[in-house]
């Protein structure tokens, strides 16, 4: 008997046996929450170029600026604060991170779903596709398309989503060949619903919890992915970093001893991708019945 | 004569493993490599009338759940047709076609895994009524209760999730789920193996009464011949994909024809056997992928004859409503 609120309820124990998985929970959840309340807690909108004064730029981390406030963790070559430019780029990151996600794993479901459906030629093309897709590296393909598209939020997220989708679509049609072979399918079917309503009424909400679990993991791919293309200088516009842009900005001047403007980034990203992988590697770890004692 | 509510004209399903790569081109290459292919169900025929129970028997693996799922409409047999109240169901069209969907519904044999472990009883029983619009989407609740009450439910079981119940309950449940769409004929596919003894009473106790209130006929599929016997008006024996014979249920059990009847007879349990002896039926179910040439019940029939190793018996009718497919029987007629 082991469902829902049971299952549960196991899953939280299972999860929170784990010290370092709760640590992580706690760090996400103190990440997330300074991303969302970044334009309430940084002391400066750093995408408002009147605020920004070059005179400021590239301060050490405690320096003062003219008007009297702190910069914590110094100044970019624009005169940015970082801490701001961190919480914002954050907010960018993590943002393109879950939708380009949530996206592909919609995308991937639906396309996964009705190729196990179907069958015969219409599954095997699909899953060529995929195959295909899937032999060349996710950074490959965002590249190319983001080289075609140019910069722009909206076009980062379609290139990291045109990127994983196919990876949901080989899992969903995996777990959904299993499923599909269960009684309660036939049932569905000897009961003449509709087959859309078969597919996502009943086969999806059964295929879907482990995925579910796998999609938190690839978050973290996400953000990685996004912050390496930034990097690359193929996301973002200048004028709104994410915190692979802040890292590039810095770079040129790592070795002049100006550390801040690439490390404290560094630190945020590296910082957000442990939390996010310590939640979905012990997620996926609690779900695992082979893992379970 | 009216037509039956189903019929099966000589259906045939044939499962075949294509040939992979490798193989294809060891036969380019001369070799006798084949396709395997089973055939589960050989030209079997078999009507279903209105109101009436139509027992089908058989050891596992001789294509029951086949003829099951064929009589349902969940495959479409490789040959032969499926008949809807004389009507061919693959020449039906839009409503015709959904209408004769509907009026035949399956048992599963596993409660629970016939039952989406997501949804609530109240979805499970009642989702189909509402989409086909036999209920509008207001009175889903009502009539659900209905329904378990039916069956022999509380209406507060509505609530519950599949993995809350007990396997009796879940019986119910799948059985309510079937008559949520108003069926005919109900195709009960070893309905009952699962259950504990106890609660295979009180299930067929709920069959009969259904059949009853609601005049349902049914194709009971069963193994268990103690059960067939206390449900059905016609027993048809199946032997490897073929049926063996088909008669009344009590002329049947009475005096079996067919040897393999026979055999599967002797193993019943019965309290006035004192002195079991279960030599009846040698040997073992042959494979399906090579069953035995001739007559397939040939190697374990103790009345053997040249004549079975070579040609196929067909079924043929010994007595009036009986019939068997055994040479044993046209032989002895004339004496």
């Amino acid at each position: 008997m082991t469902h829902d609120d049971t299952l549960l309820r196991r899953l939280a124990a299972d999860f929170a046996a784990s010290r370092l998985a709760l640590a992580g929970l706690a760090l996400l959840a103190a990440i997330a929450a300074a991303a969302i309340l970044a334009p309430w807690l940084a002391p400066q909108n750093p995408y408002d170029l009147a605020e920004l004064d070059l005179a400021a730029s590239r301060l050490p981390p405690g320096a003062r600026s003219a008007d009297g406030t702190t910069f914590w963790l110094g100044t970019d070559g624009q005169g940015r604060d970082m801490l701001s430019a961190i919480l914002y780029g954050l907010r960018i990151s993590i943002g393109v991170g879950v939708a380009a996600t949530l996206l592909a794993l919609a995308i991937g479901a639906a396309v996964g779903l009705v190729a196990a459906w179907a069958g015969g030629r219409t599954e095997s093309v699909v899953m060529r596709v995929v195959d295909l897709q899937l032999s060349f590296p996710a950074i490959l393909i965002a590249l190319v398309l983001l080289a075609v598209l140019g910069p722009g939020v909206g076009k980062i997220v379609f290139a990291l989503v045109a990127a994983q989708w196919a990876y949901y679509a080989r899992t969903v049609r995996g777990a959904a060949l299993a499923e599909r072979r269960k009684e309660y399918v036939d049932a569905a079917v000897v009961l003449a619903l509709p087959r859309a309503r078969i597919l996502f009424g009943h086969l999806l909400p059964n295929v879907l919890p482990p995925l579910v679990v796998v999609a938190t993991v690839q978050v973290a791919n996400a953000i990685a992915l996004e912050a390496t293309l930034s990097f690359l200088g193929l996301g973002l516009p200048v004028t709104e970093p994410s915190l692979g842009l802040l890292i590039a900005n810095g770079y040129a001047y790592l070795l002049s001893g100006k550390y801040w403007i690439s490390f404290f980034p560094g630190v945020a990203l590296a910082t957000t991708i442990v939390a996010v992988n310590l939640v979905g590697d012990r997620l996926r770890d609690a779900l695992n019945p082979r893992l379970a004692q | 004569m009216t037509a039956p509510l189903l019929e099966l004209r000589a259906v045939s399903m044939r499962f075949a493993r294509p040939l992979d790569t490798a193989a294809r081109i060891a036969r380019a290459l001369g070799a006798n490599v084949g396709e395997a292919a089973v055939h589960a169900l050989d030209g079997v025929s078999l009507a279903v009338a209105q109101g009436e129970v139509v027992g089908l028997v058989g050891e596992s693996g001789c294509g029951k759940s086949t003829l099951a799922r064929i009589a349902v409409g969940l495959h479409a047999p490789s040959a032969g047709e499926r008949l809807w109240k004389g009507r061919p169901t693959a020449s039906l069209r839009g409503d015709a076609a959904l209408r004769a969907r509907l009026a035949a519904q399956m048992i599963f044999q596993d409660p629970l895994a016939s039952l989406n472990p997501r949804m609530r009883v109240a979805e499970l029983v009642g989702e189909a009524p509402v989409v086909h619009g036999l209920v509008q989407r207001a009175g889903r609740r009502g009539y659900v209760a209905e329904l378990l009450e039916r069956v022999g439910l509380d209406a507060s079981v509505a609530r519950r999730y599949p993995h809350q119940l007990s396997g009796g309950q879940r019986a119910r449940v799948g059985i309510a789920r079937a008559l949520a769409v108003r069926p005919e004929l109900l195709v009960c596919d070893e309905a009952v193996a699962a259950l504990d003894v106890s609660v295979q009473a009180q299930v067929l106790n709920l069959f009969a009464a259904l059949r009853r209130d609601l005049g349902l006929a049914y194709l009971f599929i069963s193994h268990d011949l103690g059960v067939v016997r206390y449900l059905a008006d016609r027993v048809a024996v199946m032997y490897l994909g073929r049926i063996v014979e088909s008669a009344p249920a009590e002329a049947l059990f009475a005096a079996p024809r067919h040897p393999y009847t026979r055999a599967l007879l002797a193993e019943m349990p019965r309290l006035e056997v004192r002195r079991k002896r279960f030599a009846a039926v040698r040997g073992e179910i042959p494979s399906p992928l090579a069953p035995p040439p001739g007559c397939h019940f040939h190697p374990r029939c103790p009345h053997a004859m040249p004549r079975c190793r070579m040609q196929r018996p067909e079924l043929a009718e010994v007595a009036p409503g009986r019939f068997a497919a055994c040479f044993l029987d046209v032989t002895a007629e004339p004496q």
